[in-house]
């Protein structure tokens, strides 16, 4: 019953953890077609920003529950800028080109921003733990855990209604769902596809360095964290079906609970069930779980 | 006598020279020349199956297994550079074949990605391996060639002139294969499916002979590069960033000739090489800015200069 309980706790957290990362990851692919590897630079720039801000904010004597504007200061930084400078500067030069084009050029780009990630920021780890210190821990059924991770299951929640109920009930989430139904249609319906596809990679973006900078604190921030979490994200993203936020969501509670049961029960194919569950996924349904349907064009 | 076919030529010109070349290679010439055929063969396989619309983001799969294979057979007493390769590419191409009927199904980016989760369930595996040395892969003693045991120096040049003349065979035969009626599908059912079902061929068929062959010519690769390191590693060899890299590769060459693979190949290992050697804070950073360069100012690769040098002197 206990370890039930651990397993359910720990992959919700997990759970949240993917949702956050892939949620960005799904707009972005959603709306514009394009599979960007370059996320995973974006949520490691959000993961050394936001430790670099908590640091900086905790040397000050301001009040302790401020560090938490500094995660979010680090998201918005690091996604607007990112955001704008590759879609402005590179992927609206490659639209017309082949899918697979358009992936290897995010390719390219995330393993400059490697480097550029290192010349910043060198090859040491960085240590964030004050927020998580802030919020202490809690006791459930006889075990701890810190209630800073805990949140990252709220927030999870907050970001997954606040973009559904954006996307489903503002007037702008209509004009971006017009866009992903026909982009051609809506561009000549007067919608400026343009300016849609900028702002929706810029808020794919901040998500991706949200989902980095929210769990810095929880982390050794260190190199190579950008490669992992890109397979992962993809993983999600692939089983939820690619464009869908419920996706992302049902994609995140399956890959996060099965890989914290496979963490406590059977070790040794941790790093491998979510690849798993996402050939075994596919192969039954190509789109994934949630994808939507699409019209063939003949 | 039927009129020449140029690429042949050209192909057998170079596998002549390179085999002359190979007694007065330097040591670090040699070495760079037998990672290219060995990544050049999988971006070969690559090709073929580009030319039918189709990228793979997983072949790391094909080439670890390959690898692994070669390796694993060092484990338990074989050195026969022979049984080596072969064992590891048919290993690969096995596996090719039984995950086939599964991908023959699928296009565009559910194809690219469904190879990437198969390649890293086998990084997985490899990773919680122990027996295989784990994220430090295992290193395995200098092959033998049909009983003939060379030392020093003289395993690598060995190696490379078998390695030339199964890459020679393998890519004449590629070229081949292209231009026979099977191969010739394959743009076809690159620029409309339906059509090709229309008119009696079966579309997936076509794409499943060249799924396998793509994974027969990785598993070859990744059997040399084991062989030519003498190590093994799943973050080299069967990590997804490998097989980023070989479809960067794949892009660098263009789909436009077999040969130009191997160039794409040699032009990789050196940016990388010269990139490790001289900048190692930002050999990324270079080898992904001339990924960038290439697919906004050669968009169909280093085999479209040739050609264009070929418009202007018609």
């Amino acid at each position: 019953m206990q370890e039930l309980i651990v397993i359910l706790v720990d992959g919700l957290v997990f759970s949240s953890y993917l949702f956050m990362v892939a949620v960005g990851l799904t707009v972005i692919f959603g709306v514009m077609k394009i599979l960007n590897v370059t996320h995973g630079s974006f949520y490691a720039f959000g993961a050394y920003m936001s430790a670099t801000l908590i640091g900086a904010y905790y040397a000050t004597d301001w009040p302790e529950f401020g560090g938490f504007l500094a995660i979010f200061a680090a998201a918005l930084i690091v996604g607007v800028f990112f955001g704008i400078i590759l879609e402005r500067g590179l992927l609206r030069f490659l639209y017309h080109r082949d899918e697979h084009i358009i992936v290897l050029a995010t390719f390219a780009m995330f393993l400059v921003l490697e480097d550029v990630l290192l010349l910043i920021w060198g090859t040491d780890p960085y240590f964030a733990f004050e927020p998580m210190g802030v919020l202490g821990s809690v006791d459930i059924v006889e075990l701890t855990f810190d209630v800073y991770s805990l949140t990252l299951i709220g927030l999870a929640i907050i970001v997954g209604v606040g973009l559904w109920l954006g996307l489903t009930k503002t007037k702008w989430g209509k004009l971006l769902l017009a866009v992903i139904f026909d982009r051609e249609v809506s561009q000549a319906m007067g919608i400026n596809v343009t300016v849609v596809f900028t702002v929706t990679f810029v808020i794919g973006a901040i998500m991706g360095a949200l989902g980095g900078a929210y769990i810095a604190p929880t982390i050794s921030v260190n190199p190579g964290i950008g490669v992992e979490v890109i397979v992962l994200a993809f993983a999600v993203v692939v089983i939820g079906g690619m464009g869908s936020i419920p996706g992302a969501m049902i994609g995140a509670l399956l890959v996060g609970i099965s890989r914290a049961a496979a963490v406590h029960k059977f070790p040794e194919i941790e790093l491998f069930v979510i690849y798993a569950i996402m050939a075994v996924v596919l192969s039954i349904r190509p789109e994934g779980l949630f994808a939507p349907a699409q019209a063939r064009k003949i | 006598m039927r009129h020449m076919d140029k690429t042949v030529t050209g192909l057998t010109i170079a596998f002549v020279v390179l085999f002359l070349a190979d007694f007065f290679m330097a040591e670090w010439v040699r070495f760079i020349g037998l990672q290219s055929l060995a990544r050049g063969a999988v971006a070969l396989g690559l090709l073929v199956l580009w030319r039918t619309g189709l990228v793979s983001f997983g072949h790391a799969l094909y080439f670890g297994i390959g690898a692994y294979a070669a390796a694993m057979l060092t484990l338990v007493g074989y050195h026969d550079a022979f049984f080596l390769v072969f064992a590891g590419t048919l290993a690969s191409g096995v596996l090719a074949f039984l995950l086939g009927f599964l991908l023959r199904r699928y296009r565009a980016i559910f194809f690219a990605l469904l190879n990437m989760a198969f390649s890293m369930i086998l990084y997985g595996v490899i990773v919680k391996t122990e027996e295989l040395g784990s994220t430090d892969g295992f290193s395995l003693h200098p092959p033998t060639f049909l009983g003939y045991a060379p030392e020093g120096e003289a395993v690598q040049t060995t190696l490379f002139i078998f390695t030339l003349v199964f890459t020679y065979i393998v890519t004449v035969g590629v070229h081949l294969y292209l231009k026979t009626t099977l191969g010739g599908m394959s743009m076809a059912v690159r620029e409309n499916e339906i059509r090709v079902e229309y008119l009696g061929y079966s579309a997936e068929k076509v794409i499943h002979v060249k799924y396998v062959f793509s994974g027969l010519v990785a598993g070859f690769g990744g059997a040399i590069m084991a062989l030519a390191i003498g190590q093994v590693d799943p973050d080299s060899m069967a990590n997804w960033n490998v097989s980023g890299e070989f479809v960067f590769i794949t892009i660098l060459s263009g789909i436009g000739n077999v040969g130009a693979t191997y160039i794409g190949a040699l032009v990789f290992e050196l940016i990388r090489t010269y990139a490790f050697e001289y900048a190692p804070q930002v050999w990324q950073f270079i080898l992904g800015g001339s990924l960038l360069a290439i697919i906004m100012f050669l968009p169909d690769g280093i085999w479209s200069l040739v050609d264009r040098l070929r418009k202007s002197e018609g």
